[in-house]
């Protein structure tokens, strides 16, 4: 059994997924360095590769690489293609587009994100809120 | 046993292992049906699926290897069954199962049925003799070769497309060649008798018959019950040793059939435009199937067509149906152009020809035009250059008069017309149904630079080929219309190459990539997170220079950790199920026993599978983020160091025992290639570096195929550079001959720098020397006679680099901050990857990859960009 430990906080902001509509923490705030993403376990058992990009935006999306099945997308590096921000595999380097999950190299490809925002108590600071998609 | 199936993970049976049967199972996986259900394929020849049209291409070199479409790990990534040499036999739709021919019994939810066709043998005395032949599969072009070896003649009953291209074969394989065609011209389907009057012409020039007009009534044969000649039937015969029939195909609808199916009067399996037979549990693709419009095609472009239309209802995705496709064809044949395209027959009602013939030349050009101008197809044999445009163009009126759309090039007509004049609608390459819209999207839009490139990235050109011509002329005129020649920059981000952002940042001492972006990249990119190609790139730049421009010589500090590719991030190589790799240096490839016993027993402790690599060092596989630091903190207590495996930096030099053991040795090689690997182990370059030491001329330690190769001599060293071995093999040249320790290292030195500074990004030394300008000339030049004047500053920014030198992984360790990083998950440090799992081989373990059937996750289409998406 998984225990998914709460974090512990410097400045009390936290990094917040929405999650079957509640939103889940993820990590500290600091702890999300820009250009570089992190994994997270969710409740239901699938994973989370969150990034900040370096305008400070989250982005979330399923960590898991569709081409490969390996749950790898949170080590991929992140960029701007055409003023849109994605990240891409480190395993065989297709790129998806962090905003609407579509993969940029195949069409047919579309990865689940997940709302974000960062969050003092019950006060929330930033974030990319939309309505959820459809699971 | 029928296998279980259950409404959870319903079965897919598909029959047949063909190029549109491979195709359809691409399709599902790419509609992610593979993660929700078994998917078994019965396949009736001994191999996967590969490349039918250019089968040919066989008896010019290419393996049956090398003419798989079928990626090697393609059925296990996908977690499908695929078994071989099995037929289907048996289909009975009451109880939903198809039985093959070992008995095997499956059960379907949904049948696809593939199974092609077969060739048409018409039924002569004497067909089944010794010596007869088809033209289909693999293993007919091998019993053919094996045969031609004791024949002189051939024989190929058959002028169609596919007649001639075994006549060619034969022909190529030594045999005086004859061809029998019933019909009055070669290929009667695609060209008019103009144009066959100019095929006969071109055909019979390259020393084939041709018998036209007459049909084969009888294979004759001789005592020992092999092939001894034909009669016609004119009563005339023709003496040959082998016979290839290639007298049409006819759809493989027998299991069809049997099952109670509907087909054709013709044959064919009947399916709908969703490509359902009259079963809706039974879908028939590519040859065995007619189609709505009640056609059987014969190619492999509607094929795919169906393919994709089938998988697309499987999967509940809306798609357009199939409902018939263009017959367009070009002849591969060595030496003789033939195309057509569209109404090629001229079948439309009032439609007018244009023609340009030359029977000298054997040139023959046809043009059907409705009377308003529009283009309606055409042939053309002799001069096909402009198939590509022409096809491309039917349906629209040209934009130049009909006459000189056929006059040859330098005959009072314009200069050829260029794909500029198409529509982006247009399609360029009808295999794979790609627009020249899409193809110009691929130069402007994704940053192609070249063909290959835009192959790669639209599909177009990796069919027939037919459409080289045009892709490739569409292709430069884009390059050239998007402002200059060719973008040498290095990305999308940069318009400077490599070495200008190595200058840049050298001068500038620039240490910061943000920085960089912002003051020297493109407009668009300013202020934007770059991309995945020049932050791995100009964080090697930075780790080069890092102790002259004052960066952290530490590849993780602050903004250069997010600048690293996934291996360097976390200082190993990523495998194919998101395990790593560890590699500890081991300089020279000389190891101590206890040093051995610790690899083994960390091995062992963490049950990691090991290897003996190609680089003289072990290789501990399997390793879960996690665990990295915890196995680098008992390889680091042992001694080791980080071997750079994961970097564009040295990895291994390689030594032969040399003078000390071995009897030939006139150095000490291992002294030198221990010396040589401390000297520059953590150097980062624009690719890995490798490097060897031989005691002796015998070059034990192949250090010719090395970027620097050093090899012993009477008199001290010889230094050789460029070599690599890899896919595109260069022996390295010699350098200098003849230097002490001291002169080696002082040239090498120079040579490493010198590379660092001017190759382009993942150029390694063989292809920048065979790049640079005045080649090993200037090279030694630069190095040697110091040309340049630059030596005294390559040598201190070497001297500065191993000065600084520190072990990665030991820093990594030091700091609770760096190895905060090494968990699977951030909100459950403690808690292993479940999805990375193992399971046995050989005493050892192996990744276990069937994931893909694992918690296959919710695709999230969203309605509007399915309907918006390109294809
Ligand atoms: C482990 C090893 C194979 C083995 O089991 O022996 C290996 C494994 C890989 N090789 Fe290699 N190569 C290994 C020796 C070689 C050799 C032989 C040698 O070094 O003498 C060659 C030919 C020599 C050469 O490089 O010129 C070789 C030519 C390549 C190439 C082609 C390079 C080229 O210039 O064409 C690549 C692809 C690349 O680097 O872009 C490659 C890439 C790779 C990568 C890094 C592919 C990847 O990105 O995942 C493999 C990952 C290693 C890992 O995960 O740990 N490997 N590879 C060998 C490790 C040597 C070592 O101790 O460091
Ligand atoms: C020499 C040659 C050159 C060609 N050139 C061109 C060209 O230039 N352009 C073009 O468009 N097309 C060309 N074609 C035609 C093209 O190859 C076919 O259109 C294409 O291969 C059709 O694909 P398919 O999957 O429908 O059939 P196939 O590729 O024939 O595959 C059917 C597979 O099903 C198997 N099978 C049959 N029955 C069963 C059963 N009961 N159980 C299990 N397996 C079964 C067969 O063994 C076969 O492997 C060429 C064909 C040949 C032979
Ligand atoms: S290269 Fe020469 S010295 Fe080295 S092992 Fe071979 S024969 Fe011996
Ligand atoms: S038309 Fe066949 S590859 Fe393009």
């Amino acid at each position: 059994m998984t225990t998914l430990t709460a974090p512990r906080t410097r400045t009390g902001l936290l990094v917040q997924l929405l999650v079957s509509g509640n939103w889940f923490t993820v990590c500290p705030d600091d702890l999300l360095a820009p250009g570089r993403g992190v994994a997270a376990l969710l409740p239901d058992g699938r994973q989370a590769a969150v990034f900040r990009d370096r305008g400070g935006r989250l982005h979330a999306v399923d960590n898991r690489d569709p081409f490969s099945g390996a749950a790898v997308l949170s080590r991929g590096l992140i960029g701007h293609a055409d003023g849109r921000p994605f990240v891409a595999s480190p395993l065989l380097k297709q790129r998806f587009d962090l905003v609407s999950g579509q993969c940029l190299d195949d069409a047919t490809v579309t990865l689940t994100r997940y709302d974000t925002r960062v969050h003092r108590r019950k006060q929330r600071i930033t974030g990319s809120e939309s309505p959820p998609v459809p699971g | 046993m029928p296998a279980p199936s259950t409404a959870a993970t319903p079965t897919i049976v598909l029959v047949g292992h063909g190029m549109v049967g491979q195709r359809f199972l691409e399709e599902l996986a790419a509609r992610q049906v593979t993660e929700r259900a078994r998917i078994v394929v019965l396949a009736e020849e001994p191999r996967p699926a590969y490349d039918r049209v250019a089968l040919t291409s066989y008896f010019t070199g290419r393996t049956p290897d090398e003419l798989s479409v079928t990626a090697p790990d393609f059925m296990a990534e996908h977690g499908i069954e695929l078994y071989l040499d099995d037929p289907a036999e048996h289909l009975d739709r009451a109880s939903r199962t198809v039985t093959t021919r070992s008995g095997r019994t499956v059960r379907y939810d949904t049948l696809v049925l593939a199974t092609g066709s077969y060739p048409f043998v018409p039924p002569v005395p004497g067909k089944d003799a010794r010596g007869c032949f088809v033209y289909r599969t693999i293993e007919d072009l091998l019993a053919i070769e094996a045969y031609a070896k004791t024949a002189h003649t051939g024989l190929v009953v058959g002028g169609g497309l596919l007649g001639l291209e075994a006549a060619g074969a034969l022909d190529g394989l030594g045999l005086a060649t004859h061809i029998v065609e019933f019909a009055p011209r070669l290929m009667p389907v695609q060209v008019d008798e103009g144009g066959g009057a100019a095929l006969l012409r071109t055909v019979s020039g390259m020393g084939l018959s041709v018998h036209a007009g007459v049909g084969t009534q009888e294979v004759l044969t001789g005592e020992d019950g092999a092939v001894s000649g034909v009669r016609l039937s004119d009563g005339s015969e023709l003496a040959t040793d082998l016979v290839v029939f290639s007298a049409g195909v006819r759809p493989r609808d027998s299991l069809a059939r049997t099952g109670g199916l509907g087909v054709g009067e013709r044959g064919g399996i009947t399916v709908d435009t969703d490509c359902r037979s009259t079963d809706p549990a039974v879908y028939a693709i590519g040859e065995c199937a007619q189609a709505a419009d009640g056609r059987v095609y014969g190619l492999v472009a509607p094929g795919y067509e169906m393919a994709r239309t089938a998988a697309a209802s499987i999967a509940g995705t809306a798609v357009d149906g199939f409902t018939g496709a263009d017959l367009s064809t070009k002849l591969k044949l060595l030496g003789v152009d033939v195309a057509s395209f569209g109404d090629a027959h001229g079948t439309a009602e009032d439609c007018l020809d244009v023609v340009y013939a030359d029977s000298r030349a054997g040139v023959y050009k046809k043009l059907v035009l409705d009377p308003d101008g529009t283009l309606l197809g055409g042939i053309l044999v002799g001069d096909a250059e402009a198939y590509g445009t022409l096809r491309a163009l039917t349906g629209s009126k040209p934009p130049l008069a009909p006459e000189q759309l056929v006059l040859p090039a330098g005959s009072g007509a314009p200069a050829a017309l260029g794909p500029a004049a198409l529509p982006d609608e247009a399609v360029i390459c009808s295999c794979h149904n790609v627009t020249k819209g899409t193809v110009r999207a691929a130069v402007t839009e994704h940053a192609c630079g070249t063909v290959p490139e835009v192959k790669k990235c639209t599909k177009a050109g990796t069919g027939c080929g037919g459409c080289a011509k045009v892709l490739e002329q569409l292709v430069d005129a884009e390059l050239e219309a998007s402002g200059v020649e060719v973008d040498k920059g290095l990305c999308g981000c940069f318009g400077h190459t490599r070495q200008e952002l190595y200058e840049i940042v050298r001068a500038l001492r620039l240490t910061s990539y943000r920085e960089l972006l912002d003051t020297h990249g493109r407009e668009a990119a300013r202020g934007t997170d770059g991309c995945e190609i020049c932050k791995p790139a100009v964080g090697s730049i930075i780790a080069s220079l890092a102790p002259a421009i004052g960066a952290s010589g530490y590849v993780l500090d602050g903004e250069q950790a997010a600048l690293q590719d996934t291996n360097d991030h976390f200082l190993a190589n990523l495998q194919r199920n998101g395990s790593y790799s560890v590699v500890p240096r081991i300089p020279g490839g000389e190891i101590t026993p206890d040093k051995l016993i610790v690899i083994g027993e960390v091995a062992r402790d963490f049950g990691l599978y090991t290897k003996i690599t190609g680089g003289q060092r072990i290789d501990l596989f399997g390793a879960r983020v996690d665990q990295l630091p915890l196995i680098w903190a008992r390889l680091v207590a042992a001694g080791f160091e980080s071997g750079h495996a994961y970097g564009k930096a040295l990895r291994t030099v390689k030594s032969c025992v040399g003078q000390t053991w071995c009897r030939y040795g006139v150095q000490d090689s291992v002294r030198m290639a221990i010396d040589l690997e401390l000297r520059y182990r953590g150097l980062r370059a624009p690719h890995k570096l490798k490097s060897a030491v031989s005691g002796c001329t015998r070059e034990c330690a192949e250090a010719q195929s090395k970027d620097f190769g050093v090899i012993a001599t009477a008199q001290g060293w010889n230094l050789y550079v460029g070599g690599n071995g890899g896919a595109t093999p260069r022996h390295a040249d010699l350098l200098a001959q003849d230097l002490s320790d001291a002169e080696l290292v002082r040239l090498i030195d120079r040579f490493l720098m010198f590379y660092i500074r001017t190759a382009d990004r993942l150029e390694r030394t063989a292809a920048w020397l065979d790049r640079l300008e005045g080649g090993l000339d200037h090279l030694r030049d630069v190095v040697v006679h110091d040309s340049l004047g630059i030596c005294a500053e390559l040598e201190s920014l070497m001297d500065a680099h191993v000065a600084h030198y520190r072990d990665e992984w030991a820093e990594t360790l030091d700091d609770p901050d760096r190895l905060a990083r090494f968990v699977s998950f951030v909100n459950a440090p403690d808690t292993p990857d479940p999805t990375v799992r193992f399971v046995p081989e050989r005493d050892q373990i192996k990744p276990d990859l069937p994931l893909l059937t694992l918690d296959p996750p919710p695709r999230t289409t969203t309605p509007a960009l399915e309907g918006t998406a390109t294809r």
